[in-house]
C-alpha cells in the first residue's frame, strides 16, 4: 500500500517569490522521499467523541452574527472517487467585515461579538460536510503595495492515513481579488486553482434562510503497489 | 488529481485549543494509560535564525507498545510561543513494526504549519542514544551529516529537545511521504 504520486503541477512551491512570507521560511533542500511506513499508512482517529462539532458558525452566544448568512457543503473524496466517511473538517475565517476575531489582527474593521470564526464539522458515508457561517469580508494584507486577501474560507482536513492531511482555503466564484492574490496563484495548475473555487449551488440554498455553496475536496488516494517497502 | 495546500495563515489560532499539546491532560483520551511520560519541546526558527511565533505544530505517534491502532490517541497540536517554542507531554512510543523482520526506532512524526508555508513540512523526532537508531530505515535514507537534524537530545529527566530550522545552516531534514 502507498500513496499515488502528486500530480505535477497541482500543488504550490515552498518557495514562491510573490508570496514574501515564504522567502525565509521555505526550506533550501529538497524533501527527502520515504516509502510509506505504518506511521504515514495510519492517521489518527478523530472522532466527534473527543472533538464535538460545531455546525453553525453564524450563531453567537447573543445572537445571529452579522453580515450575509450562507450554507456551504460539499464531499470529501479521495483520488479514486470514493467517499471518506469521518473526516473531521475545521475551519476558520474572518468575519462580515474582513476582521479576524485574533489578537494578531488589527485590521481597522469592526469585531463582531457574536462571530468567533471557527467551526468542526464530520463527514457521512458519502462524503458530505455542511455547515452555516456568515460570508466572511475581504482585508488587507501587507505583502505588497494595496495587497487585498480574496474572500475565503480556511479549511483544515484530517483524512483515513497521515498523508491525506490537508490545510487549504476555499474561494468564493467571481472575486475580483483571485487574479491578484499570490497565495492563491502560487498553485502553478489552472484546473487545480479552479478547484479551490467554490460555485453557487440552488441545491443547497435554503429558502427564506441562507444561499448556499458547494466546495469539493479531494485528498490523496492509496494505491496498492508492489514497492519494495509495503509497512 | 488532490486538492492543493494553501497556507495556514497568520490566524490560523482560532483551531489552536492549548490543551491537544497535552496527550496525557486528565480529562483526555489517554488518561489512565501506562507508558514513560515525556515532554519534547523545541524551537522553530527561520533562515535568519529568528523565532517563528506563529506556526502550528502537530504531533503523531505510536503508543509505547509501537502500535497505531491500540486506546492510545498519539495526536496532539501545538502553536509556537513569542520565541517560537513548542512543548508536547506525551508517552514515549515504542518501537514500530517496519517492512521485513525490522523495526522502526521510537519516533514522533512532527508537521508543521504557518503562514509562508504553502503546504506541510513533515519530520520526525528520534531519540539519541536508541539502539534501534543504528537500522531505522527513515534514518537511514538520510545522509549521515543531516541525520542529526531529526534526533532529539536530553534535556533534564524526561525531557527531549529537537530544534527545527526552516531554511539554512542546519536546516533539518524534511520528508516526503
Amino acid at each position: 500500500m502507498s500513496y499515488a504520486p502528486v500530480a505535477p503541477g497541482s500543488q504550490p512551491p515552498l518557495d514562491a517569490p510573490a508570496y514574501g512570507s515564504t522567502h525565509k521560511r521555505h526550506p533550501d533542500q529538497a524533501p527527502i522521499r520515504i516509502a510509506p511506513t505504518l506511521t504515514e499508512l495510519a492517521a489518527p482517529r478523530m472522532t466527534e467523541s473527543l472533538y464535538p462539532s460545531n455546525a453553525n458558525l453564524a450563531k453567537g452566544p447573543g445572537w445571529e452574527a452579522q453580515g450575509e448568512r450562507i450554507i456551504v457543503a460539499g464531499r470529501v473524496l479521495d483520488e479514486a472517487g470514493r467517499p471518506l466517511q469521518g473526516a473531521m473538517v475545521e475551519v476558520w475565517q474572518a468575519n462580515a467585515a474582513g476582521r479576524y476575531n485574533h489578537e494578531r489582527d488589527q485590521h481597522d474593521a469592526p469585531l463582531d461579538p457574536n462571530f468567533k470564526g471557527e467551526g468542526r464539522v464530520f463527514t457521512d458515508a458519502e462524503g458530505w460536510y455542511r455547515y452555516t457561517t456568515i460570508r466572511p469580508g475581504a482585508y488587507p494584507w501587507r505583502n505588497h503595495h494595496n495587497a487585498w486577501r480574496p474572500v475565503h474560507i480556511h479549511y483544515s482536513l484530517f483524512g483515513q492515513g497521515f498523508a491525506q492531511r490537508l490545510i487549504t482555503q476555499m474561494y468564493f466564484p467571481g472575486d475580483p481579488l483571485l487574479p491578484l492574490d499570490p497565495i492563491f496563484n502560487c498553485v502553478p495548475d489552472e484546473a487545480a486553482r479552479s478547484r479551490l473555487v467554490a460555485s453557487f449551488d440552488l441545491d443547497i440554498t435554503q429558502p427564506e434562510y441562507a444561499l448556499g455553496y458547494r466546495f469539493d475536496i479531494v485528498l490523496r488516494g492509496r494505491q496498492a503497489t508492489p514497492m519494495e517497502n509495503p509497512a | 488529481m488532490s486538492t492543493a495546500s494553501q497556507t495556514a495563515g497568520p490566524y490560523w489560532h482560532l483551531i489552536d485549543f492549548p490543551e491537544w499539546a497535552d496527550l496525557l491532560r486528565g480529562d483526555g483520551p489517554n488518561a489512565g494509560i501506562a507508558g514513560e511520560r515525556i515532554t519534547l519541546l523545541g524551537r522553530v526558527t527561520d533562515g535568519d535564525g529568528a523565532p517563528c511565533a506563529d506556526a502550528m505544530v502537530e504531533l503523531w505517534q505510536a503508543d509505547p507498545e509501537g502500535q497505531y491502532d491500540g486506546a492510545f490517541h498519539g495526536f496532539g497540536r501545538c502553536a509556537t510561543d513569542a520565541n517560537g517554542e513548542f512543548r508536547f507531554t506525551t508517552l514515549k512510543p515504542g518501537p514500530v513494526r517496519a517492512a521485513g523482520n525490522v523495526f522502526q526506532a521510537p519516533h514522533v512524526t512532527l508537521s508543521l504549519f504557518a503562514r509562508g508555508l504553502l503546504s506541510q513540512l513533515v519530520t520526525r523526532l528520534y531519540f539519541a542514544g536508541e539502539a534501534l537508531n543504528e537500522q531505522d530505515p527513515v534514518l537511514n535514507a538520510v545522509p549521515a551529516a543531516r541525520r542529526g537534524t531529526l534526533i532529539a537530545r536530553p534535556e533534564g529527566p524526561g525531557t527531549w529537545r529537537l530544534d527545527i530550522r526552516l531554511q539554512g545552516e542546519g536546516e533539518t531534514v524534511f520528508l516526503e511521504v
